[in-house]
């Protein structure tokens, strides 16, 4: 058309291989995963520790397993964020979904597959609710899941106490057993001596359908929009609503199928198992590449993230530092990552 | 083609944009399916009487406004005129609450922004025409992606949304080398543009332009007046809504003049020059002020205060500082109401 935008778009440097896996937003988090890894591993050769502890296959088994539980919340949390949403709720719907699914096979003797299924349907109600509260007040996210954070907690604690007399629900194994939903929760399989658990194929899944879902579909494009400008994508006719309450039904979700692996696995449901988790998810999200304000991020990058998160808090017990330093690594390790990923981000947008 | 982009878009005489003639040619090639300016085809789209109060705060009241196929209406107003409301009331956001909007004749009723969009009212808004942290294949489908497949398993199509973005890029003159590049490596102008061929792709007929161009630089600005130029010859009716005078008279075959709220007056093109548009907005005595005040500080009484005005307009930043400081106060913030 003229020569002045042709000239405009010629002063963009070609893009090279490197410069377009560099632009993608878990990159960041990609690199980061590899240097934790390495540290570890290089303090562990530094103690003799070869084919024990940190570089061994149990001890990956291990890492994994703490990496999938926060990673199942960290993902669904990242989409959720891409969204420009939070939910600190998901910790203690963590604890409120394995006091329901606990109570209902203890207390009320269902059988495991009807208590899950309740379970969910329990999550998904406080999901929608969550989402309902947010578009129709207009509060900030923040607010309302902070609200339901506490609701939820308290609720738990108090129903828990009046029908049992205590906070913790035992004998979920026995009461169970032999229920055919169980090992979908609770069945590990046995690697060169390793025991791996189900719940990493749960983490695997869950990051494969939420980045098909972020990257091949119009939701995932809605939920771009929807992050990036909720106003802009309303007027170009994105149901901006229906958007958020649905991611805010998946992170509910998300902490359900958590609490369920975790009460079959350990056969007790504890109202306090998740405190902290929803840190640990907004955490996740962020290291993996997810910007906090929203509309840019990626999903599987909250694996990296959570990766980054369980190699750490195991990696520090396996080389023999005192656990109290986990979240002075964790901190630092947060800030450094938004700073990478604040950088990457501006190279890949192209403002400086 | 002329070399618009070696001097300012709109020369200090009031000398007549002159349309690139590259731009003439492709235009000409065409076929001229454009009406050309001022046709007495029926409006695409008519507001009628339109009045919209919030609480007791009057936003518009009896403002009527037309746009016809292959025709710029340029609407004009000061920060605060109503400009904003009307556009919200032509393109869905909200419904009027007199007053009656009319496509092709016949009387509709605007349920929401999609139903706006459905009908071919299409409306770029100056902050939110793009995502600039998504891609501009991305960018170019929200809303509207193309899928493949079935039910839960259809897919966003993102080959095929690359390869018509990047087609419909290069159709307005802008080379993506990459669909998946960032839309934040646009500039300002690009940005605008792409939202514009975006909306004319998913078979806009009428177009509303919220201040395109206002916070662009006069280059940028020049891309995107010289594609309003192009999607007028296409025959598209556009809505050109701007408080930047210079920008809108090489463009409007209509003005459209509100200010507080109220129609301050209607022309065609040639009938009206740039001092009368600026006094019917409600600027031009401030303007005529400034560039008194101009012409004390500076000593300088050998401009007239015409071209004093114009200046001011024109020029950001002047050798002495204190010109900015007074232009600063004087003049309404460069953005939308």
């Amino acid at each position: 058309m003229s020569t002045a935008v042709t000239a405009e778009s010629d002063r963009l440097r070609s893009a090279s291989r490197t410069r377009l896996l560099a632009s993608r937003p878990e990159f960041g988090a990609f690199i980061g995963a590899l240097v934790v890894f390495l540290i570890f591993a290089v303090l562990s050769i530094l103690r003799g520790d070869v084919g024990k502890g940190f570089l061994s296959i149990q001890g990956a088994a291990s890492f994994l397993e703490v990496s999938a539980y926060v990673g199942i919340i960290g993902v669904a949390v990242s989409l959720l964020m891409i969204a420009g949403e939070f939910d600190l709720s998901v910790g203690s719907m963590i604890g409120a979904a394995s006091l329901a699914v606990g109570l209902l096979i203890v207390q009320f003797h269902l059988p495991a597959f009807i208590a899950v299924v309740l379970t969910f349907l329990f999550a998904f109600g406080i999901g929608a609710f969550n989402g309902w509260l947010r578009v129709k007040t207009r509060l900030p996210s923040f607010i309302v899941t902070l609200a339901m954070l506490l609701i939820l907690r308290g609720a738990g604690i108090g129903i828990t106490r009046l029908l049992t007399g205590n906070t913790i629900v035992s004998g979920v194994t026995e009461a169970s057993a032999g229920d055919p939903i169980v090992p979908l929760f609770t069945a590990s399989i046995n690697i060169a001596g390793g025991e791996f658990k189900i719940v990493l194929l749960w983490w695997f899944a869950a990051v494969a359908i939420a980045t098909w879902a972020l990257t091949r579909t119009r939701f995932g494009n809605w939920i771009f929009a929807v992050g990036g400008s909720d106003l802009a994508a309303r007027y170009v006719g994105v149901p901006v609503n229906r958007v958020k309450i649905l991611l805010f039904m998946t992170t509910a979700a998300s902490a359900a199928l958590f609490a369920c692996i975790q009460v079959f696995s350990f056969g007790s449901a504890d109202v306090l198992r998740g405190a902290n988790k929803e840190f640990e998810a907004i955490i996740i999200a962020v290291v993996g590449g997810t910007l906090l304000t929203g509309g840019y991020g990626s999903a599987l990058g909250s694996a990296f993230g959570a990766f980054i998160l369980g190699t750490t808090q195991l990696g520090i017990n396996f080389v023999g530092i005192n656990s109290d330093w986990y979240q002075v690594v964790l901190g630092s390790i947060l800030l450094l990552a938004v700073l990478a990923n604040t950088y990457l981000l501006r190279r890949a947008s192209g403002t400086r | 083609m002329q070399p618009i982009d070696e001097r300012p878009s709109v020369p200090h005489d009031n000398a007549p944009f002159t349309m690139p003639a590259e731009t003439a040619q492709r235009i000409a090639e065409y076929g001229g399916k454009g009406a050309g300016p001022v046709n007495d085809k029926v409006p695409v789209l008519e507001a009628r009487d339109i009045s919209k109060y919030f609480g007791r705060v009057i936003a518009l009241e009896h403002v009527s406004l037309s746009v016809r196929p292959g025709e710029v209406n340029c609407l004009l107003g000061d920060n605060g005129a109503g400009k904003s409301t009307l556009i919200k009331t032509l393109s869905g956001v909200h419904p009027p609450d007199t007053g009656s909007l009319y496509m092709d004749g016949q009387q509709v009723t605007l349920q929401s922004p999609r139903d706006a969009l459905d009908r071919g009212i299409a409306t770029v808004y100056q902050d939110l025409a793009v995502l600039p942290l998504m891609s501009i294949s991305r960018n170019f489908f929200v809303g509207s992606e193309p899928t493949r497949g079935w039910g839960p398993f259809a897919r966003f199509d993102v080959t095929e949304a690359g390869r018509i973005a990047t087609e419909q890029m290069l159709e307005i003159g802008i080379q993506v080398r990459d669909p998946s590049q960032l839309v934040g490596t646009l500039s300002g102008g690009e940005r605008q543009t792409l939202a514009i061929a975006r909306a004319e792709y998913f078979g806009a007929r009428v177009l509303i332009l919220d201040e395109p161009t206002s916070a662009l630089g006069v280059k940028e600005a020049a891309i995107v007046l010289r594609h309003v130029i192009w999607v007028r010859a296409k025959g598209l009716a556009v809505i050109f809504i701007t408080h930047n005078v210079q920008h809108a008279l090489p463009i409007a075959d209509r003005f459209t003049i509100l200010s507080h709220g109220r129609l301050a007056g209607e022309f065609v093109r040639g009938e009206v020059d740039q001092d009368e548009l600026l006094r019917l907005m409600g600027g031009g005595e401030e303007l005529t002020e400034l560039a008194r005040e101009l012409d004390e500080l500076m000593g300088a009484d050998t401009r007239t205060i015409e071209q004093a005005a114009v200046a001011a307009e024109a020029t950001p930043t002047s050798p002495d500082g204190s010109l900015a400081e007074v232009e600063a106060e004087e003049l309404p913030p460069d953005s939308p109401d």
